[in-house]
């Protein structure tokens, strides 16, 4: 006798695939972005999971990306952190894209803390998404934080280099940026769509 | 109301001959103005060679060399006084030093605690004992008969306001603590005990010597309410833990700080605050003491919360030479206010609040490691944000053109051989007011590698462009 599986779970985790196509529920961490969105297969980020978006240069839209999200979680009134961001986030930009800043936290960490700090802000719980710039990264640590964002029912998004693409990752979602398009690397719960996603600069 | 009197009769000379290594040798305290200074107590060892209150110290060094002079020091008397207190407090939340001399303690509330009164006045007595103090104890329904009840006669103890009145009536005028002036001119009456006084018609007493005595005779006998100022325990937290052997290790060292840390948790619990900010101070052989200062942004009572901030300061901190003594010190001590937190909320098991985990960084991070950005109302990029420690304030919108998500610590120059611009230019020309003159024109431009990015030049001039943010 195996462990017994209600099929409800089973259907409702995005996980398995059926075979006739179903009317799909809406995501409760819509991306922000139609176009994003209707390629993944939760129809918006992965629920408490780790994000990767893998990036050749800065200023390619990765904040963009992510502003949408932010927005959504400090207008209802939950706290979103910064881990060692590598500039600094202009609180005038920021609050044009109707970020709410009194709910935006910074913390300043070097390479070897920033782990270390990203995981406790994610095993808090108090937090309900968090920005880090891991340097030096191994998929040990990035399982930790895929863990710990579980634990926590956190959203973190982890900005790491374009070159870091052909390592493995344990990442729910790994999107590799490129001006103008996206390209879904690795999505759970569904094939990575093979065409780019386009993502308009402006 | 039942009041305990501790009466200490030579509390000046116990003050000092408790901490006096060898008590048995002569010694004398002295006081009085410089040019004629006397004695003002004296030890038994002193005594029996001759020595007693109220001789000069000429007289007494003659009589007896090598006496040991302690000048009387009313600063110490007052500690020895206080420190009393706060230990009597233990036993009663109803302290008063108010009479010179003695300690009352309310006790009719302790003695479901501590009772009966035979036992309680034993461990009173074998604790004090135990401090080096003499003493003599009473027990009446005022505070003030406990007073003269104890100095004459100790271990009375007397429960009902009849016995008061009768155990009161043999007592000598001159000891009834009665007011200036009246127990000389009483004995002149031929009246020598307060039997004979409470035998008196009250009305010719009070015409006779004043309504205060009459009101000092219904308090002595519990017949008027008695205001006394009680005492207060300080408004610091000051502890401290000797280590019988040197510390080396900090792991060590985190045996005691919990039951410190966990000692100012009780006491802020018991005054209903919270702690902003401590000292750990490690006491070393022949070296200066260590500091190490724990500094919260919010009050904190959390006993686990508290040591667990005072261990990731003390883990970070290299100690030069062992440790011989922890002291925990905490002056600033707000009140605590609780987070407001609503009954049915959703949240995973082990979360953490964000003051919490904020402190949690801070310890391992440093104190300026975490903070928020707020806009200001300046045009230059560089001054347009502050930090953030505390509660956001409102901030002013002060937004004219395109505002980029990123921007540089501080510019660099833009190294692409051809920069596309896609806006601009936005002249930025201010500040010449505060010595931070800027005058610069930004553009939007888009780098070969398909950035969008926020880069000035000089006024008027196409080149060469620093850059200042990114348009992320």
């Amino acid at each position: 006798m195996g462990a017994l599986v209600s099929l409800d779970t089973l259907l409702a985790d995005r996980r398995l695939w059926r075979g006739q196509p179903t009317a799909r529920p809406a995501s409760v961490e819509p991306t922000g972005h139609a176009a994003l969105d209707a390629a993944l297969p939760a129809g918006g980020w992965p629920e408490s999971a780790l994000v990767e978006v893998l990036l050749p240069a800065d200023g390619l839209g990765e904040l963009r990306l992510v502003l949408p999200t932010l927005a959504r979680h400090t207008g209802a009134g939950r706290d979103i952190a910064l881990v060692a961001p590598p500039y600094v986030p202009n609180p005038l930009a920021w609050r044009a894209a109707g970020v709410d800043t009194a709910r935006l936290h910074l913390v300043s960490a070097d390479a070897r803390d920033a782990l270390w700090a990203t995981e406790q802000c994610l095993r808090a719980g108090c937090l309900s998404a968090v920005l880090c710039w891991p340097q030096k990264a191994d998929d040990r640590a990035l399982r930790r934080l895929q863990v710990a964002a579980e634990s926590g029912q956190a959203l973190v998004f982890a900005f790491r280099d374009a070159r870091a693409a052909a390592q493995p990752s344990p990442a729910a979602l790994r999107l590799q940026l490129a001006p103008g398009q996206l390209q879904v690397l690795k999505c759970r719960g569904g094939l990575a769509p093979a065409q780019p996603v386009p993502f308009p600069l402006h | 109301m039942l009041w305990a009197c501790l009466l200490l009769p030579h509390l000046a000379l116990d003050t000092v001959l408790r901490r006096h290594p060898s008590p048995e040798e002569p010694l004398a305290l002295v006081g009085g103005p410089r040019p004629r200074r006397v004695l003002s107590a004296v030890n038994e060892a002193a005594a029996a060679r001759g020595l007693h209150r109220g001789q000069p110290v000429a007289a007494a060094e003659a009589l007896c060399e090598g006496v040991r002079l302690v000048d009387d020091d009313p600063a110490r008397l007052a500690r020895a006084r206080d420190f009393l207190a706060a230990w009597t407090y233990r036993y009663s939340s109803q302290v008063s030093t108010a009479l010179p001399g003695a300690v009352l303690l309310e006790v009719q509330g302790s003695l479901g605690l501590f009772g009966p009164w035979p036992r309680f006045e034993a461990a009173l007595r074998e604790e004090l004992q135990a401090l080096g103090f003499r003493h003599r104890i009473a027990l009446a329904p005022s505070a003030v008969g406990a007073a003269v009840l104890a100095a004459h006669q100790d271990g009375l103890a007397v429960t009902s306001h009849e016995a008061l009145r009768r155990a009161l009536a043999s007592v000598p005028v001159a000891r009834a603590r009665l007011p200036g002036g009246v127990a000389p001119a009483l004995s002149r009456m031929a009246v020598r005990t307060l039997g004979q006084v409470f035998a008196l018609p009250r009305a010719a007493l009070g015409k006779r010597h004043g309504v205060e005595l009459l009101d000092h005779l219904d308090r002595l006998l519990g017949q008027a309410p008695e205001v006394l100022p009680l005492y207060q325990p300080p408004d610091v937290f000051d502890a401290k833990i000797e280590l019988n052997y040197d510390v080396e290790s900090s792991q060590a060292l985190l045996f005691p700080l919990r039951r410190l840390t966990a000692d100012l948790a009780a006491y802020l619990a018991g005054r209903d605050g919270g702690v902003a900010r401590f000292v750990l101070r490690l006491g070393h052989e022949d070296r200066p003491d260590t500091e190490v200062v724990v500094g919260l942004l919010a009050p904190e009572r959390q006993p686990g919360t508290l040591f667990e901030l005072a261990r990731g300061r003390l883990e970070r901190v290299a100690v030069s030479a062992p440790v011989r003594t922890l002291r925990l010190v905490a002056r600033e001590l707000p009140p605590f206010v609780p987070a407001a937190r609503e009954l049915f909320e959703a949240r995973p098991q082990q979360a953490v609040e964000w003051p919490a985990l904020r402190e949690r960084l801070r310890a391992r991070l440093g104190n300026e490691s975490v903070y928020g950005l707020d806009p200001v109302a300046d045009h230059r990029p560089e001054r347009s944000f502050k930090r953030r420690d505390g509660v956001a304030e409102p901030a002013p919108p002060a937004v004219c053109g395109p505002r980029p998500t990123w921007l540089l610590h501080r510019p660099v120059p833009l190294r692409d051989p051809a920069p596309r611009l896609l806006a601009g230019p936005e002249r930025i020309e201010t500040g010449w007011w505060d010595g931070g003159d800027v005058q610069r024109d930004y553009y939007v431009v888009e780098t070969s590698r398909g950035q969008r990015a926020w880069a000035f030049c000089a006024p008027g001039e196409r080149g060469p462009f620093m850059l200042h943010g990114w348009f992320a």
